[in-house]
């Protein structure tokens, strides 16, 4: 086990808490608060990973987890960051895409000598007919492209979401987004503070702004302790505002929670993302940002290097080289700049402490080892032109390349928001526009980059979200900040010998985007989609602008005129656990509910509502449905439909707002009647059917469907918007629990329950008749309904009584042989019946006639909803109709609903509705056949799950009691 | 998820509420009159636009009442929101 020294002051480790871990099976020691990156480099071990396609050995890039070189595998977990990630005691860690073992990679050997996967592969091979694609290429890009290993065993962590409304969301903690929350705060906004890092001050914690270096760690301080003081700032660190939808709702995402935030305005001070340099070999291990040099030594106490070049193109190279410097560090700097523009703060730091500075120079290729498992030295010279290099060339050997030539600005938020990106291709200066109402941007996002301007445009972008959000405030709003230049406009140097990266992820050179624009994919989204540019994990962070400027100088025109791919949700990886997690989805119960459980009842869902199935003790499901299904033909049974829609419709027009929406005739119901409802839609298709039970002249009690109310009396709602007629809907669904006693005994068990003054005889109370009177004391609604196909009384009463009045029912008949039944038993009882089921029975296209309910619509009324359609789709109908049939009961494969039926093996068909009868004791179902089938006497193929064939007969659909004899007791 | 401001509740997150395509689709004054292409017509035949689309919402988990919206179908703006009857407002400039 290596054990080197680190250096004083690291922000985020503990030297007094060691952690072991193991990576590639070889034990090593970092400390708490180190990433797998930094405990790794540490110890010496520079190497992390090997790339996609060429299998180069790749290593630390940016140390903020923005690229994909640093991916790893956990146990259970691919494609983890490893610079990113804290190590635990005991951490495994694997390296990711090797062949043999990381530091010895077999596939690296090869793709030296083959040209593996040209640019345009996946391109091309996915336009070859499918069949190649799938036989041939299918295998070779899964082995290939993989990243990682799925543990399909891994059991998954806990996940949750939660919520959040703050007046201003800042998204990035450093030195702009401190500044704006605190100028928010203090004028009584609440804040939310996001930040991806374990702590608040971005760069000002590693990054210079003066030669002693004290500057920004003191100011880092101070307003650090000022946002723990603030009460209405909250702070989340080591969290990611991973998406901007519309109106600022954002996806915040801190571990296994996502917190679905509303702010009312929205800061974005992301900052800016480092770009690298293009030269040969620009991507081994020891090539690195120069900020990622500089999170290393001040975040984690490691040196980078012993012997560094710093490559640099503005004046934060110069904070990388004194830093280093300080740390004891060898360094000379290559300066892409001459010396008149170089002069700067920084630059004049190195001068003064004797650093050598290598003016208007480039490197042109870094060397390595052997193995390239590091780079050993540097070979650099003038620049004599855009791109080009003089021919007399010097050689550094060096550990350490650190690239300081220009940033992004992290503008994937701002672009998902539909801000456009503006490029100067004169001073290399971005600019955002177009940004929705509400979203501020802070900080070099703006192009601002001096210290004291961050700070102030900070406060600038709160004085625009305290404008928005109506507080008065005495901020600045405008202020001229010094425009500082910090992109090297052309970076690029080309060399014979290739293995100059632009986009690192994807393993794509200089050569790959210049030969994707002479095929003839001259836009950049037509270049991303041939070469696959910016498609890796780091989905071109350090490649679109690179991949832009190329691709500008080969259709010769401007970078801002090539632009940039589009941006979309996520900003970074997501893992399925977080976008899944615990999901709310409201839950009905019935007043009834717990007895069905402690009934034994079998809970199904049923939209939301969860209703018993059946009940009993679960061994045989079938048996305890057909035994429910014999007691209530043998003896009374009882169901819980307090599930069913209930509808009032009051007021003088409640009868003809019924005609109006209804198939059926309403005017002249009579008072005391119940009578069957079928709705159709203006395209003339069933969408749902109930009962009418007029109440008064003027009142109504109508069911829906459990599934179908909440879309019916918005129906009903939106008509009466347009109609105005004299009426009040209300869905009082949720106020009646609702029971159906049906069977041969039912009124036996209900004659216990009234007082002798109300008549229920056949005939005092006969079948569709309506009444209300009192059931076990408590007012009730009861109608006579034959949905089961016996005698049946419906029971609706208040709900918070509903619970008694089943406890009641289900006591005063055990001497009927009362028992409970389930959902699943009333449909095959009302199977038997011939009963159809809205969405079970019918579909999207399904008329009366089709389904033979014909006799539900009254043609003679002047209007009703569906009417016109009805009348047209009569004069030409449709080629299939819904029949009744039966097989023999000992057929050998039970049919399914869904399964199809079938002539000259082609569908007609389906079966919609299918039970093995205990009544009838044959399978018998529903199902649409070809129209010229469907008379009684015919047969219709049906095919099993099994792919067996069975000839079923066309049978009358009303399979029980076609007389209607025993509901009309 | 963007919010409505529902013209008797205020402003909503749009979970409260449910869609039902364009607004103003006129019924024929008398079904029986009107050939079948024109009743064909009124019955399927939707704008699908991409910008600026006067659509009908209802505050389903809220007041339950429809109201017409003026939403722009690429960006989810939403330029206003009125009540069934109302004139139509006209559309925003910047289409
Ligand atoms: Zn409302």
């Amino acid at each position: 086990m290596v054990k080197r020294a680190r250096l004083p002051g690291a922000l985020l480790i503990d030297q007094k808490q060691p952690i072991t871990f193991t990576f590639e099976g070889k034990t090593y020691q970092g400390y708490a608060g180190d990433t797998i990156a930094s405990a790794l480099a540490g110890a010496g071990q520079w190497v992390l990973s090997r790339s996609f396609k060429y299998h180069r050995p790749r290593g630390i890039l940016t140390m903020a987890g923005q690229d994909s070189n640093t991916l790893v595998q956990l146990l259970g977990m691919p494609n983890v960051l490893a610079d990113k990630t804290l190590i635990t005691d005991g951490l495994q860690v694997e390296a990711q895409n090797y062949t043999g073992s990381l530091m010895n990679d077999k596939e690296a050997e090869i793709s030296k000598v083959a040209r593996f996967l040209p640019v345009g592969f996946y391109y091309r091979a996915f336009f070859r007919p499918k069949g190649i694609r799938n036989r041939i290429w299918e295998p070779i890009i899964r082995a290939k492209a993989g990243l990682g290993k799925v543990d399909t065993r891994h059991r998954g962590g806990y996940y949750d979401k939660a919520y959040g409304h703050y007046d201003v969301v800042v998204a990035g903690g450093g030195l702009a987004g401190m500044s704006a929350a605190i100028s928010a705060a203090q004028h009584g906004a609440s804040v939310l503070l996001v930040d991806e890092n374990p702590i608040l001050g971005g760069a000002m914690n590693y990054a210079r702004a003066d030669i002693k270096g004290k500057r920004l760690r003191a100011r880092c301080a101070q307003l650090r302790q000022t946002i723990a003081e603030s009460a209405n700032i909250t702070v989340m660190t080591d969290t990611v505002c991973n998406a901007w939808y519309v109106d600022h709702w954002l996806a915040v995402i801190k571990g296994c929670r996502l917190h679905k935030v509303r702010a009312k305005q929205f800061i974005l001070a992301a900052g800016s993302l480092e770009q690298p340099a293009i030269f040969h070999n620009n991507d081994l291990p020891g090539v690195m940002m120069g900020s990622a040099a500089q999170r290393l030594m001040n975040l984690y106490g490691i040196l980078p290097g012993k012997n560094a070049v710093v490559l640099t193109g503005n004046d934060d190279g110069y904070g990388v080289a004194l830093e280093l410097r300080e740390a004891g560090a060898q360094v000379q700097i290559i300066e892409m700049r001459d010396l008149a523009l170089a002069q700067a703060t920084l630059h004049d730091g190195c001068v003064a402490a004797g650093l050598r500075i290598h003016y208007g120079s480039a490197i042109y290729a870094a060397k390595a080892d052997r193995n390239m498992h590091h780079i050993n030295g540097v070979e650099f010279g003038k620049i004599a032109g855009k791109g080009t290099i003089a021919k007399e060339h010097q050689q550094i050997s060096c550990d350490l390349i650190c690239m300081s030539v220009g940033y992004t600005p992290t503008y994937q938020l701002a672009l998902q928001a539909g801000g456009k990106l503006g490029y100067d291709d004169d001073t290399a200066i971005f600019s955002i526009e177009n940004l929705p109402k509400g979203f501020h941007l802070a900080g070099s996002l703006n192009g601002v980059f001096a210290t004291d301007d961050v700070q102030a445009d900070g406060q600038r972008a709160a004085a625009q979200a305290l404008d928005g959000l109506e507080i008065t405030h005495s901020l600045a709003a405008d202020f001229l900040p010094v425009m500082v230049q910090v992109n090297h406009p052309w970076p690029i140097f080309e060399h014979p010998d290739d293995k100059n990266f632009v986009d690192f992820d994807e393993d794509l050179m200089v050569k790959d985007i210049r030969n994707a624009v002479k095929e003839g994919y001259n836009e950049l989204e037509l270049v991303k989609r041939f070469s696959t540019v910016g498609m890796g994990p780091s989905q071109g962070r350090h490649a679109a602008l690179n991949a832009a400027r190329l691709v500008a100088e080969a259709t010769d025109r401007q970078v801002r005129d090539v632009g940039v791919t589009t941006a979309r949700p996520p900003f970074s990886r997501e893992t399925l656990g977080v976008m899944g997690g615990r999901v709310f989805s409201p839950e009905r119960l019935t007043p009834m509910h717990h007895r069905h459980a402690e009934l034994g009842g079998h809970a199904m869902r049923v939209g939301a509502w969860w209703r018993p199935g059946h009940y009993g003790v679960g061994v045989d499901r079938v048996a305890e449905i057909n035994s429910e299904v014999r007691n209530v033909r043998e003896n009374v049974g009882l169901i819980d439909v307090s599930t069913l829609g209930g509808l009032e419709i009051l007021g003088a027009d409640a009868a003809q707002f019924l005609n109006r929406v209804y198939t059926f005739a309403y005017l002249k119901q009579p008072i005391g009647r119940a009578r069957y409802l079928l709705m159709t839609n203006e395209a003339g298709t069933v969408i749902d059917d109930g009962v009418a039970c007029r109440m008064a002249e003027d009142r109504f009690y109508i069911t829906a469907t459990s599934s179908g109310v909440d879309r019916v009396c918005r129906q009903m709602l939106w008509l009466n918007a347009q109609w105005h007629m004299d009426i009040n809907i209300i869905n009082v669904t949720a106020a009646y629990g609702g029971m159906n006693l049906a069977g041969p005994n039912a009124r036996k068990v209900l004659q216990k329950l009234v007082s002798d003054e109300v008549d229920i005889s056949a005939e005092g109370f006969p079948y569709m008749g309506l009444r209300e009177f009192q059931v076990a004391g408590i007012p009730a609604i009861v109608f006579r309904v034959g949905f089961v196909g016996e005698l049946g009384y419906e029971i609706h009463v208040p709900a918070t009584a509903a619970e008694y009045v089943w406890d009641q029912v289900l006591a005063v008949g055990q001497e009927f042989g009362i028992q409970p039944f389930g959902l699943e038993t009333q449909r095959v009882l009302r199977l038997e019946k011939g009963h159809f089921i809205v969405g079970q029975d019918t579909d999207a296209m399904s008329t009366a006639e089709e389904i033979n309910m014909t006799w539900a619509i009254t043609q003679k009324k002047p209007f009703f909803i569906g009417k016109r359609s009805i009348e047209l789709r009569n004069r030409a109908l449709s080629k299939r109709k819904k029949v009744g049939f039966r097989l023999p009961s000992g057929i050998t494969s039970m049919p399914q609903e869904s399964n199809l039926v079938l002539k000259n093996n082609k569908m007609t068909g389906f079966i919609s509705s299918v039970w093995l009868s205990p009544t009838l004791n044959a399978v018998i179902g529903f199902a649409y056949c070809a129209r010229e089938d469907a008379q009684i006497g015919n047969h219709i193929t049906i095919k099993c799950d099994d792919g067996t064939l069975h000839q079923a007969e066309i049978i009358s659909p009303h399979f029980y009691d076609p007389d209607n004899a025993r509901q009309k007791l | 998820m963007f919010i409505i401001d529902c013209p008797w509740c205020g402003a909503r997150d749009q979970s409260e509420f449910s869609t039902h395509g364009e607004a103003h689709i006129v019924r024929p004054e008398d079904p029986e009159t009107v050939d079948d292409t024109e009743w064909g017509q009124y019955v399927f035949y939707r704008n699908n636009v991409k910008g600026w689309y006067r659509e009908r919402w209802m505050h389903a988990f809220g007041c339950r009442r429809w109201f017409n919206v003026l939403r722009n179908t690429a960006s989810d703006a939403i330029a206003t929101t009125y009540v069934p009857g109302a004139p139509r407002p006209s559309l925003p400039e910047d289409t």
